[in-house]
């Protein structure tokens, strides 16, 4: 288990203020002036020794994404956008660092803003989260006042703003292009990549987009050197500590800041009182977030959390949203609300992902009756096929593998409700 | 689930126009945005029209929540150098924005996976009793409208549902009921977790940091 003074969101909790001074007293906006004085490169080379993985969901590495951006400026202005919008069911996480520790995160962007060149991030919040963006605005008119922000920003030299930009209620603005589209003003559908973000981003200049979580921890692992954070989880790979959100079937659901490769069974034991009627009553869990396929028991047994472990074990960590399901659930049902989820948040844009998640659906709601064909299932199978892949956006993925990791695993469990769907019609 | 909109519908007021206080704030927001990119604060502008409106509503016999009439779009549209059909096209996106009047108390009930793993069906079946209406009604009274929605990031402590800016969470059939007679009366109930933890640790008190916990007095 991971020691608390290894611990970077210290007010994960909001036991304390969110506010400047207390988050002084945490150690935030401590030498952050030093941090940039060591320069641009300085900081993108620690962060890749550090082996941190972006946090939004796809663990691309975050030192070598900064180092995308263009060196010199062509003239047109660099931006740092940060994705809020945290709706991946399962996830909630990023909430609690903006309404708790939003210190960090501006001071994150900061850092970050510096490293690649840019002089303004938007952090793009999801309208629901409407205290938490107060909360937020609140810490960013603090810095301000401070100096931390605006021209010559902590006495860097280094003139840098923050903007929080409110979203409105859209799952789909979570994906990097849309947001920008978002930000933009318009309906927030992604684009066609290439060109990335880095080349032709927010207003067609370079972009980075990173995670709340991403962004947040950075400081800290500046202040205290990339070994330390590497040295945290299994392996290089898949370093440092992690927020994890559990939810569904535990006694105790709760986030929590691990280090990255805890094993499921001990995160839910240590810190969730355990599974609702003991271990033996779970049946599976979504590791990282409604996108990703579950797990079966027996593989939860044993699998420590991180991106390597999960994908090998045909999942991944995702956005480390936990959802733990025990015995009574009914879990083609669970599947099937997803589903609902992915229709009702695709964006229309491609025919595979605006037609097929809504076939899904209701493919899924006739399996949730057991009003079906036990060849519907290989046909599901095959649709969630068409579909991964063939779109402009990774949602089309996302709505096929929570039904892959059904199927794959509890295929018995779709069959015998067809045939007592059967029976009772007989 | 957000209703569809009507342009021409005899609900949708003749004018709309940003009072005093929201043209000073409608200028601010703007600002936040590099110059000719006015058009970024299309969606603020939206919520602030929305804000608005709501205030009106709240004072008004009956009263009604904020949502965002035809008029207040085009107003926007002038206000951004925009074509109105394009801010129609945002407003129609995004779930937030209500383009058909609504109750005071616009009671989001997320029904996703976790929060239906913890028991958001009985919150639903709840609050469509005590109120007597069903997803996407109003109350007659133009107190309280129900919506079903999509996971607000809040599944550790579910069930959960937003009401207006707020959210209730760690939610039983019970505590709901409390919630909403309360809102009723116009009262304030708290918002947060209905069983009385902080935020989202573990019910019986932290499992990490407990000497910041027990120096902040939580344990
Ligand atoms: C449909 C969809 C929704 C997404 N939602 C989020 C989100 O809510 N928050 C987030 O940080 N990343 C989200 N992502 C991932 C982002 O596109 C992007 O990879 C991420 O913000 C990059 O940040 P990181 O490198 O720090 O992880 C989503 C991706 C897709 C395809
Ligand atoms: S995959 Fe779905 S959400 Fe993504 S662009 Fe295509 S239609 Fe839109
Ligand atoms: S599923 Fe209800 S808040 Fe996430």
């Amino acid at each position: 288990m991971l020691n608390d003074e290894d611990r970077i969101f210290t007010n994960l909790y909001g036991w304390e203020d969110f506010g400047l001074a207390a988050a002084k007293k945490r150690g935030d906006w401590d030498g952050t002036k030093a941090i940039i004085k060591k320069g641009r490169e300085w900081i993108i080379e620690e962060m890749k020794a550090s082996g941190l993985r972006g946090r939004g969901g796809a663990g691309f590495p975050t030192g070598m994404k900064w180092s995308f951006m263009p060196k010199e400026s062509d003239g047109r202005p660099h931006y740092l956008v940060i994705n809020a919008d945290e709706s991946e069911p399962g996830t909630c996480k990023d909430r609690e660092i903006m309404r708790y520790d939003p210190h960090k995160l501006i001071e994150g962007a900061l850092i970050a803003g510096f490293a690649m060149g840019a002089h303004a991030a938007y952090i793009y919040i999801r309208g629901e989260f409407y205290n938490e963006g107060s909360n937020l605005w609140k810490a960013v008119h603090e810095a301000y006042d401070a100096g931390l922000l605006g021209k010559n920003a902590a006495g860097s030299g280094w003139d840098f703003d923050v903007i929080v930009h409110r979203g409105a209620g859209a799952y789909i603005c979570g994906e990097e292009t849309a947001l920008i589209e978002s930000l933009e003003g318009k309906k927030g559908q992604p684009r066609n990549k290439p060109p990335f973000p880095a080349m032709a981003g927010l207003y067609s200049c370079p972009t980075t987009v990173n995670n709340v979580e991403t962004i947040a921890v950075a400081p800290t692992i500046l202040r205290r050197g990339a070994g330390w954070f590497a040295g945290l989880g299994l392996d290089e790979k898949n370093a440092g500590t992690k927020l994890f959100c559990i939810s569904g079937h535990v006694e105790q659901p709760c986030n929590v800041e691990e280090e990255m490769g805890i094993p499921l069974k001990e995160l839910i034991e240590k810190h969730c009182g355990g599974v609702r009627g003991g271990w033996e009553n779970l049946k599976a869990v979504i590791p990282g977030g409604s996108s990703t396929p579950m797990l079966p028991k027996d593989v939860c047994d044993s699998i420590p959390m991180d991106f390597d472990n999960l994908r090998e074990a045909g999942s991944g960590l995702g956005t480390a949203g936990v959802i733990v399901m025990d015995k009574s659930t009914d879990l083609i049902y669970a599947i099937c609300r997803l589903s609902q989820f992915y229709m009702h948040e695709s964006c229309g844009q491609c025919t595979p992902c605006r037609e097929g998640t809504g076939w899904l659906w209701r493919v899924m709601r006739r399996m949730v009756a057991g009003n079906a064909t036990v060849e519907e299932i290989d046909m599901l199978w095959d649709v969630t096929k068409e579909i991964e892949g063939h779109t402009i956006c990774a949602l089309g993925d996302a709505a096929a593998w929570p039904i892959q990791g059904l199927i794959r695993h509890f295929r018995d469990e779709m069959e015998v409700r067809i045939m007592e769907y059967r029976k009772a019609a007989a | 689930m957000k209703k569809p909109f009507d342009l021409n519908a005899d609900y949708q007021p003749e004018s709309f126009v940003f009072n005093k206080a929201c043209k000073k704030k409608a200028g601010e927001l703007i600002a936040l945005y590099p110059p000719g990119r006015q058009q970024s604060a299309v969606m603020p502008l939206l919520d602030l029209a929305q804000r608005q409106v709501a205030e009106e509503g709240a004072k008004a016999d009956p009263p009604y929540g904020g949502w965002i009439p035809r008029a207040a779009m085009d107003h926007i549209a002038e206000v951004l150098g925009m074509e109105k059909v394009k801010v129609y096209e945002v407003a129609s996106f995004y779930s937030m924005y209500n383009m058909a009047p609504v109750g005071k108390y616009l009671v989001q009930l997320c029904t996703t996976t976790p929060c239906w793993l913890c028991g958001s069906d009985d919150i639903v079946k709840t609050c469509k009793k005590h109120l007597g209406i069903g997803m996407g009604e109003t109350t007659k009274d133009g107190k309280f409208s129900l919506m079903e929605v999509e996971c607000l990031g809040a599944c550790v402590n579910a069930p959960m549902v937003q009401i207006n800016d707020d959210y209730f969470e760690d939610l039983t059939s019970d505590t709901i009921k409390e919630v909403l007679d309360l809102l009723a009366e116009d009262m304030k109930p708290n918002i947060g977790s209905q069983r009385g933890r902080k935020g989202s640790m573990a019910m019986s008190g932290p499992t990490s940091l407990e000497d910041r916990a027990k120096k902040a007095g939580v344990a």
